[in-house]
């Protein structure tokens, strides 16, 4: 690469920066999902816990509290995989940080502040039942949730601040002029990616939870407990994932305006023109989309509301400096495929709900809504792929690139392997977990509700 | 002390605090590891295991807050840090994973048989991520890690004698704290058995690490002579005797069975060190990098001091309330006292027919705005969509239909 800038540690010569990124992304992978349950499950759970202490009807409390120790387990796990995240930053891209880290760090020492909420609170909650009166129990409660909702805005007002980086000036390869608080809250492409992933959060734990419940509710399981526990998680989702495809307009949107090229990569538009095209599945080679669908204008009228709009091309920069296409491509299309039939279930669900609470009849809406589980987590991870491989080759949008923020340590293969081999475990583990978990018998006292009582029983 | 001092003593503080604490964690591990077998074993394990359920993830964010708080107001140390002791990190963050698996395997697991091959999994880690994490401070301590990308050596500058001696006494030092406090903790239970097995096992660990400890300032003296020299005759000296005393005060504690206090000596004798560490290396923070010339710009060292007094005044009493719980042993076993719900509420009145094609007006309306309004009305559209959302399940999810 001819253009070696200077940065705060000097040039980096790395083999392995392929390897680098699939391991950080690897790791990303791995922690979303948790993170949604951090984000969404407290909330859940504590609405039960609420329901009951309204109408004292145990069953309320009895997955409540099952829930809780699932919830913990969860995020157990989600601390761990995000310690090695915030060790990676450093570990793969120490560059990066001794350039930048006095720009974006505060939105991570905030975010350390919600994460001790989060531990402290869950903690006194899972470990509280029967211990605390019923009130202070739900208020212990509380904090979680709160917990949740800053930690998001603080890691994703880091995340905004790479796309769209602003509060310093880059001068020699160091950042100066640093103004930390204008860099990650008064930029403008935070707000819509914070509300996407938050209502991602509720959307996925929603339709994973609700799955679960889904598939036993299909197989003929139609007690209470099951019904309940489904409604509760499906309800969630299904009001979330219709607004989600409005917060997804916007998104695009403001990606039009602040990232140019990445927009052009989700459609894979070469050229520049006036009311662009949208093509639905093909292949961007050679410049162009084959085999896709065409459809005249659409890309002009998503991006800008009006079908004449003018849409930058890819050709409008250096080839060195656009993303990888098709990963993006791709993955932008299986998100807004997938996100379109999970609103279109919630849709179903919420209409049959409202005018005759009963939940639908057919066992195709069942089996909809456990394929929506797995559907969904895709759905999230590849929206994580659009934005962050569609950043590319930038670290720091148009500012710092990746192969400069990598570290120049040896070994990123051996590290890469070891974490595949420690995540496999981990998955292993945790599915053993939620099994271990689903078949242990109910516990607490019976009420009139439980018609499956017994090592039946999920969850 | 200028400004550019302050996040460092944060950070030390912080390293403190997760030394005292989630060093205990470890140490807990390690008694658990070598508990033996049978039924006092398991007595121990047991008692080890539980006593740090509910506090082991807030104990572990100590070390988040010192790595953000470190990469935020030092960044170039911290880059530099990072990539030349790339292995012991990286060791201790897949000894971190390991423990967090372990946990939150317990949870799931029921036979004795598996509950062992979890502990060993649990204890393992238990002993590897200390080490590592103290040897990677001895490649500090000994000026191994230069500034740069990866710019010091990747094996000596964990594997030399300094970081060798600080890996070791990071184990027994846990070791130590653990076996203090989990004394206490089974006096508390009422457990004459098990005061006995981890007084024994305090007074033991407590020789062993002050023997480790000293050996530790020998293996200084030859291997990091100006650290030596500024802790023992410069600034470190009043807090290596601090170390000494309230070590030495455990002791007493410990053998008079007031362990209560002897957990605070204990913790102090541990943070002790870690202060002294920092004033004998003050000024600098790594070789020809001074502390003054590792901080970050006066802005965002205000914005870490704003945010983190900030986040104090919240996270003090949260703090207060989860010790004060576990330490008052509202968390035992035995202190369950169901409550069943006083007077459950009235039945809720039925939901207004209209309320819900009012709501879905709103949600639309919401969506509109966001879809078809200037940027600076987006706010509102969205927030109509979400106080709808949540207003919407609030309706569809009433009780009686549940």
């Amino acid at each position: 690469m001819s253009l070696i800038l200077a940065t705060a540690l000097g040039p980096v010569d790395q083999q392995y920066l392929l390897q680098a990124r699939q391991m950080q992304a690897l790791s990303f992978a791995v922690h979303i999902p948790l993170v949604c349950f951090g984000i969404a499950f407290p909330a859940m759970v504590v609405f039960l816990e609420w329901l009951y202490l309204r109408t004292g009807d145990p069953l309320f409390r009895q997955i409540a509290r099952r829930w809780s120790k699932l919830m913990l387990a969860l995020f157990a796990v989600g601390v761990v995989t995000g310690t090695i995240l915030s060790f990676e930053m450093g570990l793969l891209w120490p560059n990066f940080m001794a350039t930048f880290g006095d720009v974006f760090g505060l939105g991570f020492a905030i975010e350390g502040f919600s994460f001790f909420l989060e531990a402290i609170f869950i903690g006194i909650y899972v470990y509280g039942w029967d211990r605390l009166s019923p009130r202070l129990h739900l208020l212990s409660g509380i904090p979680v949730i709160f917990a949740g909702i800053t930690g998001s805005l603080m890691v994703i007002a880091v995340n905004a601040w790479m796309n769209h980086p602003g509060g310093f000036v880059y001068r020699d390869g160091r950042a100066t002029d640093v103004q930390p608080w204008k860099a990650l809250f008064g930029n403008p492409h935070l707000w819509h990616e914070l509300v996407h992933m938050y209502i991602a959060g509720y959307i996925v734990t929603g339709f994973l939870v609700a799955a679960a419940y889904a598939w036993q509710w299909q197989r003929g399981n139609r007690s209470r407990y099951v019904r309940t526990a489904m409604l509760v998680p499906l309800t969630v989702a299904a009001l979330a994932s219709p607004v989600q495809v409005v917060v997804g307009d916007w998104a695009a949107r403001t990606v039009a305006e602040n990232q140019p090229t990445k927009l052009a990569a989700f459609e894979g538009l070469y050229h520049t023109e006036r009311g662009a095209p949208e093509h639905l599945l093909g292949w961007y080679t050679n410049d162009e989309v084959k085999y896709g669908i065409k459809i005249p204008k659409l890309l002009s009228l998503l991006s800008y509301h009006d079908p004449n709009a003018k849409v930058r091309g890819l050709e409008a920069v250096a080839p060195d400096d656009r993303p990888p296409v098709n990963v993006v491509r791709v993955s932008f299309q299986t998100m807004v495929g997938i996100g379109t039939l999970l609103a279109v279930i919630g849709l179903v669900f919420v209409v049959a709900w409202w005018r005759r609470r009963a939940p639908p009849q057919s066992r195709l809406f069942y089996l909809a809504v456990v394929a929506a589980g797995p559907l969904s987590l895709v759905a999230l991870i590849a929206g994580w792929v659009t934005t962050e491989v569609g950043r590319q080759p930038w670290v720091v949008y148009g500012t710092m690139r990746t192969s400069q923020a990598v570290t120049g340590a040896d070994g990123i293969p051996v590290g890469y392997a070891t974490l595949v081999i420690v995540y496999v475990g981990l998955g292993a583990a945790v599915v053993w977990i939620l099994r271990r978990l689903a078949r242990a018998p109910l516990e607490a006292p019976a009420g009139p509700a439980e018609s499956g009582v017994g090592s039946g029983v999920p969850l | 002390m200028s400004l550019s001092d302050v996040p460092l003593v944060l950070l030390l503080v912080g390293l403190a605090a997760y030394a005292v604490l989630a060093g205990a964690d470890f140490g807990s591990g390690f008694w658990e590891l070598v508990a033996g077998r049978g039924p006092r074993g398991e007595a121990i394990r047991e008692h080890a295991h539980r006593a740090m359920g509910p506090v082991w993830e807030a104990n572990h964010v100590w070390l988040i807050f010192v790595l953000v708080v470190c990469w935020t107001a030092y960044p170039t140390a911290f880059g530099s840090i990072m990539s030349t002791l790339v292995v012991p990190l990286f060791i201790a963050a897949v000894g971190i994973i390991l423990r967090g698996t372990a946990y939150a395997l317990r949870s799931g697991v029921i036979s004795v048989r598996e509950e062992r091959a979890v502990g060993w999994l649990f204890s393992l880690s238990c002993v590897l991520t200390p080490f590592a994490l103290g040897a990677a401070v001895g490649g500090i301590a000994s000026g191994r890690v230069p500034v740069g990308n990866a710019a010091g050596n990747l094996i000596t500058s964990w594997v030399n004698p300094t970081s060798i001696a600080i890996g070791v006494m990071s184990v027994v030092t846990a070791a130590y704290l653990a076996a203090v406090y989990l004394a206490a903790d089974a006096q508390r239970l009422h457990e004459p058995d098990l005061v006995a097995a981890f007084r024994a096992r305090a007074l033991a660990a407590g020789v062993v690490a002050g023997a480790v400890a000293a050996g530790a300032l020998v293996v200084l003296r030859f291997d990091a002579r100006s650290l030596f020299d500024d802790l023992v005759g410069g600034a470190g000296l009043p807090a290596l005797l601090v170390s000494v005393a309230a070590g030495l005060a455990t002791m007493l504690l410990v053998r008079a069975g007031r362990y209560e206090p002897a957990r605070f000596a204990a913790a102090v004798a541990v943070a002790a060190i870690i202060a002294g560490w920092g004033l004998a290396q003050n000024p600098d923070f790594l070789p020809g990098l001074t502390v003054r010339a590792a901080a970050a710009g006066n802005a965002t060292l205000w914005a870490t001091i704003i945010a983190t007094a900030l986040g104090a005044v919240v996270l003090l009493p949260s703090l207060a309330l989860l010790f004060g719980l576990l330490l008052r042993g509202r968390f035992d076993p035995g202190a369950e006292h169901p409550v069943t719900p006083s007077s459950p509420a009235a039945p809720a009145q039925p939901a207004s027919p209209r309320a819900a094609p009012a709501l879905a007006a709103v949600i639309a309306l919401g969506a509109l705005i966001t879809v078809a309004a200037p940027d600076w009305a987006i706010g509102v559209g969205v927030a109509l969509m979400l106080v709808g959302v949540v207003a919407g399940f609030l309706l569809l999810l009433r009780p009686e239909s549940l």
